[in-house]
């Protein structure tokens, strides 16, 4: 995620519990509005979609949306926009079920589409789709998109996966293969959020890291670029000629309104229809709920916060000091004294809905006196100042974050407090994203941060990135272990877990992982995060979700109730 | 005069220059750098952010850097934005639309009733209007801009719901009508401070000049007083007010980050700020040389105009 969006969210944060309270809350809402006084009730009863597409919407995002090519970084408001202006081949929907979009249907070993040694793969598409321009869609822009990615000379979003692709063959206009270099199932979700570009355009452009396209982009979403105001506003309106549900409504408009409150008292005057990211804040939340014709849900995040420790220094390399700090933390009242109550306590790095998340892994306790007693017992003394030392080392470390953020700096003071109740000395110095989220952060030349993170790899509960002994960034692995962990049972069982499409297996591999992660405690998790978003009540479709970063996926089905 | 344009274009080329090399030195030796927004993209490895810091010219040495960056600037090439890679030159001109907008009106607003207090201040001075004028000139001053903003916000927007809570105007409506309407509220806000600055100003001014010489003769010899207010008190004492504006010419260009901030307008602050904060280096020295051309600028012609309004003073 992003710095600034690490920033943010430690000032929206928020919880439910699952997919089925989600949808719950969210039929609740739906019932309100169908109760709601300032329609009448039959014609909200028989609210469905227009038949044409009508009327516009103001989403507001506290970040500007900047990258309009999909294939290169961005952060999570440009995916927001592309959502509505590309599509991938599937996507996973609010539940975690994949919906085929540019492909006919999702490949599997059981349909044939994957072969069982998951290295040769085989996509059908959908046939009659059209650019926004109108010229059709075929299979050789899906593998022009997937060279793009490889090609060495285009700044790429990531590589993750796409490297292992070999021999991409277009084997007619609705029809593409490409074998894997070796099985990796977590591809099937790298694609969920892989959005197709042109072949035709980009194609002939001299260099795509600088086309005109990547400000004025034409994809196969359900709407089509109509306007930039640079610093405030993007314009969007229907296709005409989209091949999937909707759209129905005739445009949208993505506001960008830096400050937080600004943005929650643009919502209160009605001046954006839906507040996105990076939504309410939690300290708003209440008056939120109150405001008249509005619905605001508490939806799920794919991000965990969590106290980053680095284990190449010497204040952590032992196992009973990260068991101690974490027996030593009052998460219970973070949460609810900062956080207002609103996420959800967990200690695990996995959001609760996903199909990976282990529900046997031991909970945080705090227990101050158990902190205590199992340094005592492994030699950590209390020392001058009362701080704890062993072999000349004193458990004192500094804790960094995104400067500026009041709520995480809150959570920190209380931190601090809690750990010098156990003799462990932590000092807070927090840096600009700029800084902090650098080579700082990267290279791991931190002591511990406190960060929100999504560890999963897009949908997929995969967490190699951050956990195998292969991925830290500063012994030259590719990935953000920049804690160093290093457990080689870990290793084995995320690299099984993601060469397999045996669900049972990859299932089993994570959890045992899970386990193993929550006993070495490389990072203490604090609370899984979600969001706090809002529409105005008549507005229909909006459906939260831990699978995209941004809950701008399925504008195409929202509508105006009349 | 052509002597002295001269030699104040040589100073002003020298200082644009020293600006730069400052302003690039500190930009690119402070901590952290544009690399941070790719670091932590999912899957981004050590060898690919390499490669975009090579694509990006940021892995070679900053004297290299500079020039090449000082090389292009000199035929109109200011580079691209990091951001959404368009040429510095667009980013600042599609910005500096609102921020205009936002500054004349706040400065006519500004002007007009700052002269009235302050003109009115000087000659009813001690007058229950003149302590009401000063003690409400120190309020204005120390009133944060963004509470007052919110305040403003919260009060006519959304109770009262008369104006917007912002933005340059309603997307799909765009009439002059719905422009003006928007540009309510910011201007009165950003006015605000300006007004108190320039009312005590020339309130000082006024003060002085009354006591003039030249005055007294004019009323001496039966000039009625307001002709005497009007030809000789207000023209002399806003003499010293063009420096003042010339001096602000910067300001009102570069943007008022709070104001824009508050009120969600896309401006040349604003613009300042996310560039800053994304250390989107062709940007920031973008602005940063542009508001140094304003400074200087802003400056000569304060001095041209107070030559040409005050006979005394010659340039050569």
């Amino acid at each position: 995620m992003t710095d600034d969006a690490r920033a943010d969210f430690g000032c929206s944060p928020t919880m439910i519990h699952g997919d089925m309270s989600r949808r719950r809350l969210l039929g609740a809402t739906a019932a309100v509005g169908a109760s709601g006084l300032l329609l009448p009730v039959a014609a909200r009863a028989a609210s469905k979609p227009p038949t044409r597409p009508t009327g516009h919407m103001t989403i507001g995002f506290s970040q500007e949306p900047t990258v309009f090519n999909p294939l290169m970084p961005h952060i999570e408001v440009d995916q927001g926009v592309h959502w509505n202006l590309f599509s991938p081949l599937w996507l996973a929907n609010e539940k975690g079920e994949l919906v085929p979009q540019l492909a006919a249907e999702v490949p599997t070993i059981a349909n044939g589409g994957i072969s069982k040694d998951g290295l040769s793969w085989r996509v059908k598409l959908r046939p009659g789709v059209k650019w926004h321009d109108g010229q059709p869609f075929s299979a050789s822009d899906v593998k022009f998109s997937f060279d793009l990615l490889n090609n060495p000379k285009f700044r790429a979003w990531s590589r993750g996966g796409y490297e292992l692709m070999r021999d991409i063959k277009v084997e007619s206009p609705t029809e593409i293969t490409w074998t894997m270099a070796k099985p990796y199932a977590p591809m099937i979700s790298i694609l969920c959020w892989t959005f197709m570009v042109p072949e035709h355009i980009l194609g002939k452009a001299a260099d795509p890291n600088t086309s005109p396209f990547n400000q004025a982009p034409v994809g196969t979403g359900a709407f089509m670029w109509k306007q930039r105001v640079p610093g405030d506003h993007i314009t969007l309106e229907a296709n005409p000629h989209y091949f999937g549900t909707g759209p129905y409504l005739q445009e949208i408009v993505f506001k960008y309104i830096p400050d937080l409150t600004v943005m929650f008292t643009q919502f209160q005057t009605g001046a954006i229809d839906y507040i996105g990211l990076q939504g309410i804040t939690a300290d708003h939340y209440a008056q939120a709920k109150k405001l008249k014709d509005r619905t605001v849900v508490v939806g799920p995040a794919p991000f965990v916060e969590s106290i980053m420790m680095n284990l190449s220094k010497p204040q952590f390399k032992d196992q009973v000091v990260r068991e101690a700090l974490y027996y030593g933390m009052d998460n219970k009242t973070i949460v609810e004294q900062i956080y207002y109550g609103l996420p959800k306590l967990t200690s695990s790095y996995l959001p609760t809905q996903s199909w990976a998340y282990n529900p046997h892994v031991a909970p945080h306790v705090y227990d101050p006196a158990k902190a205590k007693s199992i340094l005592d017992a492994a030699g950590w003394k209390p020392g001058s100042g009362g701080i704890r030392e062993k072999n000349g080392v004193r458990l004192s470390f500094q804790n960094s974050t995104t400067a500026g953020n009041h709520v995480r700096e809150q959570a920190q003071q209380l931190l601090q407090q809690n750990w010098q109740d156990i003799g462990v000395e932590m000092k807070i110095k927090n840096m600009p994203p700029a800084v902090i989220w650098g080579d700082y952060f990267n290279m791991s030349h931190y002591d511990t941060v406190m960060v929100g993170e999504d560890f999963m790899t897009g949908p997929d509960p995969d967490v190699s990135q951050f956990f195998l002994s292969a991925a830290i960034p500063a012994k030259g692995g590719a990935g953000q272990n920049t804690m160093e962990y290093t457990n080689p049972v870990v290793d084995k069982l995320l690299q099984e877990g993601a060469s397999t499409f045996d669900h049972t297996t990859r299932q089993k591999d994570y959890w045992k992982a899970a386990e193993l992660i929550r006993h070495d405690l490389p990072l203490l998790a604090i609370f899984q995060y979600a969001t706090i978003e809002g529409t105005k009540k008549n507005l229909m479709g909006y459906a939260p979700s831990v699978y995209v970063s941004t809950n701008t996926w399925n504008v195409n089905t929202w509508y105006w109730a009349t | 005069m052509i002597r002295f344009l001269l030699r104040r274009l040589a100073q002003s080329l020298l200082l644009l220059w020293l600006v730069s090399v400052i302003g690039f030195a500190v930009l690119h030796l402070a901590p952290g750098g544009p690399l941070a927004e790719f670091t932590l993209i999912p899957g981004m490895t050590t060898a690919q952010l390499k490669l975009i810091a090579h694509q990006m010219g940021l892995d070679r040495p900053l004297p290299v850097q500079y020039w090449e960056w000082f090389r292009r600037m000199l035929v109109g090439n200011w580079g691209r934005s990091y951001r959404d890679s368009q040429p510095v030159l667009d980013v600042i001109a599609s910005h500096l639309g609102p921020t205009l907008e936002l500054m004349v009106s706040s400065t006519i607003i500004a002007i007009l009733l700052g002269t009235w207090v302050g003109v009115l201040g000087a000659i009813r001075r001690y007058s229950v209007f003149d302590y009401l004028a000063t003690v409400g000139a120190m309020i204005a001053l120390s009133i944060p801009t963004f509470w007052f903003g919110l305040v403003v916000i919260y009060i006519f927007s959304v109770e009262l719901a008369w104006l917007p809570a912002g933005n340059l105007y309603t997307i799909g409506n765009g009439s002059f009508v719905d422009y003006a309407v928007h540009l309510i509220s910011p201007s009165i806000v950003l006015a605000l401070v300006t007004i108190a600055i320039w009312s005590r100003y020339l309130r000082a001014s006024m003060l002085e000049v009354v006591n003039q010489d030249y005055i007294r003769t004019a009323r001496a010899k039966g000039m009625p007083e307001r002709t005497i207010l009007f030809r000789h008190t207000i023209r002399n004492a806003l003499l010293p007010m063009i420096t003042i504006a010339g001096l602000q010419l910067p300001t009102l260009l570069s943007g008022a980050l709070v104001t824009e901030t508050v009120f969600t307008w896309p401006g040349m602050g604003r613009l300042f700020l996310d560039s800053i904060g994304y250390r989107d280096y062709p940007v920031v020295m973008g602005i940063l040389m542009f508001s140094a051309v304003l400074v200087l600028l802003g400056n000569l012609i304060a001095d041209l105009l107070y030559a040409a309004a005050d006979p005394r003073i010659r340039l050569d």
